[in-house]
């Protein structure tokens, strides 16, 4: 008889999962791992432009985060579709940013406030009016130590 | 009687459970950037100050309208040809006598800059440009600096300034090598800095 027939009158024998939970736990240990819980949540759109010539923002404890864009479909009711900015957990003024950089700038230990660098997350559709305004008070928030926060990649995909 | 063996567990949930906070993890994590364009603002004047004389051949100036459109030196420019004309411009090296730039390999057009320690670009932009615009014309401005200043460290060190600059800021570089690196460094930036005014926005 050929072989096949013979192995299967033998009945096949079960392929045995006993290593399947080390397998999917060494997973979850490796996203376990590298997951960083987002500090913010985000209330606004945040699409960030692409670019090129980007350096890396290292020490992540000295980095201070202002969001700006629309607010989310969800917050669209209540705060309207103008582009706004958002502060820790709350859509804020412009007039609000220097206090919260006076703040932040508290939890900091006093040698490391030269560090300090404020990352600015934009979404790449609102105004340059916003921005220039966000700039303006952080340098009379003396915080001149800034970044644009941006994705990656070829910068001329932001004007399409 | 003889103690009875202790009934075997049955793992076969365990893969389950595994799976499940496998996924969860999975939904939750998001990939932070942290890298981007580095920019340092000019402190804060509260009194008006007059602005310095430069001569207008130093100035290359970029404005961009509500509609993202580039007037370069008062004519439309497309975004892919600046980071080219921001090139030529710094690297147009048109001085003589102390203003000489002896490593420039421009032209020497005598409209255009003497030296790229003179040139200026000016960014101004409108309150209604998009940011996506804003970001992609200081990319290609910072580009075109970087570009130049790749060029100069591959002649005099035989390796690109954004490579040193990658080499210095690694921690695994050995504290030597860094105080060397620094001193290249800042050299590439005595001769080519990164001049980029910005005004304050129109309309």
């Amino acid at each position: 008889m050929s072989k096949f027939k013979k192995k299967s009158s033998e009945g096949q024998p079960a392929i045995s999962t006993a290593s399947l939970p080390d397998i999917v736990f060494m997973l979850l240990f490796f996203f376990m791992v590298v997951t960083v819980m987002r500090q913010n949540t985000l209330m606004v759109q945040n699409k960030l432009p692409f670019a090129d010539q980007v350096e890396k923002l290292d020490k992540k404890d000295l980095v201070m985060y202002i969001y700006a864009g629309k607010p989310s479909p969800r917050y669209q009711q209540r705060f309207g579709s103008e582009a706004r900015i958002q502060l820790n957990d709350k859509f804020a003024n412009v007039g609000e940013v220097q206090q919260f950089i006076f703040a932040e700038r508290e939890t900091k230990r006093e040698e490391l406030i030269p560090y300090l660098t404020t990352a600015l997350k934009v979404d790449e559709e609102t105004n340059m009016g916003l921005v220039s305004d966000i700039k303006q008070e952080l340098r009379k928030a003396e915080a001149l130590k800034i970044n644009y926060t941006t994705k990656q990649g070829e910068a001329l995909q932001n004007m399409q | 009687m003889a103690r009875r063996s202790a009934p075997e567990v049955n793992a076969g949930s365990m893969a389950d459970i595994a799976f499940l906070l496998l996924i969860f993890f999975l939904v939750t994590t998001t990939i932070e950037t942290d890298s981007g364009i580095s920019r340092k603002l000019p402190p804060w004047q509260d009194e008006e100050q007059d602005p310095p004389v430069i001569k207008e051949r130093n100035i290359f100036q970029v404005l961009v309208n509500a509609n993202n459109q580039l007037l370069v030196n008062e004519e439309e420019m497309e975004i892919e040809e600046l980071r080219q004309a921001a090139v030529e411009f710094l690297d147009n090296g048109g001085g003589t006598g102390d203003e000489a730039c002896d490593f420039c390999q421009g032209p020497a057009d005598p409209s255009s800059s003497v030296n790229p320690t003179k040139a200026i670009i000016s960014l101004v932009n409108n309150r209604g440009t998009e940011y996506g615009t804003y970001i992609a014309v200081q990319n290609e401005l910072v580009a075109a600096y970087n570009q130049l200043r790749d060029r100069e460290a591959q002649r005099l060190f035989g390796t690109s300034y954004t490579e040193m600059e990658a080499r210095y800021n690694d921690s695994r570089t050995s504290e030597g090598a860094k105080e060397t690196l620094k001193e290249r460094i800042e050299l590439i930036k005595d001769m080519i800095p990164q001049k980029l005014s910005e005004a304050e926005p129109t309309g």
